[in-house]
């Protein structure tokens, strides 16, 4: 046989054989490959969609929380400071009332106290005078008896006291 | 162990395979002067032939296949057509005699076709077989779709991957789902024959014209029919250029058609076969000069390149099936003015 002779049988075997070839394994073999390989490669492409989109969501939720976070820290910080202002002027106002009572009591005390002193200071007197009387009277149930003229003294003193009081 | 060990005992098995198959064609090639006619040896392992010589005495009969004229098919093995010592007979067998390789008939007058199983048909067989074996079972593992590929389907998938991705994909363009099942088994039955025809007593398959010619001509065909209006339209009224061009170039427009196919059928014969030939000259310059020197370097040198035209065989195959491709991918591309 020739070399650049094509044989007329070989010919006919080979399209025999090739076309066969080609449709058996279109059938059984490159469509359902290449069917799974597509189907394959949609299957990876979709599942790293959604990996990414799942990790977005990841962020957005990761940003979310922080935000609630930060309002909820400005709430808790507001809430803090108001508390802390209601505080002190409860505290305040507490003091105010304790130092109105406190003054209050103080001047009523000393009102009291005043007029304490004032009754003490009364009886003192009195029971001066009537210590001094009864010295007096002693002194002068001593002496003066002897003397009318001394005895009238006496009672002018006596009378100048009361006046005097 | 050491890790050459393999390498060295694959060469030593190759030169033992490619030496007794030498052997095997040497007898036959002695031509009268007792001299070896180590071209008639490679010219007899490249062309067809109606047995199968595996080594020397080790030769399969194949069947013969005619179909003459007015008297229908006729069948019978080749071993008829030969005597003990495997020399034809000169008296021929059912109105058939062997002459040099081909089959002619007693009665010259008589019109014949020759479907006879040959060598080559025979190893068409066996890749196609191979094939259907290979690619069956690998389909079959993508039962469960999203499995990862496991075995010879992790083999084959990141070719076929390979194929669809970067042969047939850019080149064709957006219609490629059509063609590909074509340029899958076109590949894959040109890496297969390339491969078979390098395995020692493998034939010259794909370096066969024949077979070269029967594939060129289905993407001539595929290419033509598939062609849409803009395709012919720059055949023949090429747009764009002064009309007076457009006489000129419409011959070379026509006669393009043809190279196309016919480039295809004869790059991939020329590779083939010439690699047969380089590798078969290398081995046969041990006989020429019966040295054992010679063999031993020839040898080496035979490995060698067998690893190159295991290259060549992918090369080959990739380039046939791009360049049907580009031509497809002409033919169906959309217009751009």
């Amino acid at each position: 046989m020739d070399l650049l002779t094509p044989g007329t049988g070989l010919i006919f075997w080979q399209l025999l054989v090739f076309s066969t070839l080609f449709l058996v394994l279109t059938k059984y073999a490159w469509k359902p490959i290449t069917q799974s390989l597509k189907e394959r490669e949609k299957f990876i492409d979709e599942s790293l969609e959604s990996a990414k989109k799942a990790e977005e969501e990841l962020v957005n939720l990761q940003k979310k929380n922080e935000e609630l976070l930060s309002v909820a820290r400005k709430e808790r910080e507001k809430i803090l400071s108001d508390a802390k202002k209601v505080s002190n002027s409860m505290k305040d106002e507490a003091k105010d009332k304790a130092k109105e009572m406190a003054d209050k009591i103080i001047t009523e005390a000393k009102s009291v106290i005043e007029s304490e002193k004032n009754k003490a200071m009364k009886d003192v007197k009195n029971t001066l005078a009537e210590l001094s009387l009864d010295i007096a009277e002693k002194i002068i149930k001593k002496d003066l008896s002897k003397d009318q003229s001394q005895k009238k003294y006496v009672e002018d003193l006596i009378k100048e006291i009361n006046k005097s009081k | 162990m050491n890790p050459f060990r393999p390498f060295f005992l694959y060469i030593i098995f190759f030169i033992f395979l490619f030496t007794s198959s030498i052997y095997a064609s040497e007898d036959a090639a002695k031509s009268e002067e007792g001299k070896i006619d180590i071209g008639g040896m490679i010219m007899h392992h490249i062309l067809d032939d109606y047995q199968y010589e595996i080594t020397h005495g080790v030769v399969i009969p194949l069947p013969v296949i005619l179909y003459v004229k007015n008297e229908g098919l006729t069948l019978f093995s080749s071993s008829n057509l030969f005597d003990e010592n495997h020399e034809p007979l000169k008296e021929g067998y059912n109105g058939f005699y062997y002459y040099h390789g081909k089959i002619y008939p007693l009665d010259k007058s008589a019109s014949y076709i020759d479907l006879s199983i040959t060598k080559n048909v025979f190893s068409l067989f066996i890749t196609a077989i191979l094939m259907l074996v290979i690619f069956l079972l690998v389909a079959s593992k993508y039962k469960n779709k999203m499995e990862t590929p496991k075995g010879i389907q992790s083999l084959f998938e990141p070719l076929i991957i390979f194929i669809k991705d970067d042969i047939v994909k850019p080149n064709i363009g957006p219609k490629y789902e059509k063609y590909l099942p074509y340029m899958l088994t076109l590949f894959f039955f040109i890496f297969f024959g390339n491969v078979l025809g390098l395995l020692p007593a493998g034939a010259n398959l794909t370096g066969n014209i024949a077979i070269t010619m029967v594939l060129a001509l289905i993407t001539f065909f595929m290419t033509n029919l598939s062609g849409n209006r803009n395709y012919w339209k720059h055949i023949f009224w090429t747009p764009d250029v002064p009309h007076v061009m457009r006489i000129i170039i419409l011959p070379i427009e026509i006669i393009g058609l043809f190279t196309k196919p016919f480039s295809l059928m004869l790059r991939l014969f020329v590779a083939i076969t010439a690699g047969h030939i380089v590798l078969l000259s290398f081995i046969g310059m041990t006989f020429i000069f019966g040295s054992y020197t010679v063999g031993i370097m020839s040898s080496l040198f035979a490995v060698a390149l067998n690893i190159i035209e295991l290259l060549v065989a992918g090369i080959q195959a990739y380039v046939f099936t791009m360049f049907s491709c580009v031509y497809i991918g002409l033919a169906v591309e959309e217009g751009h003015h």
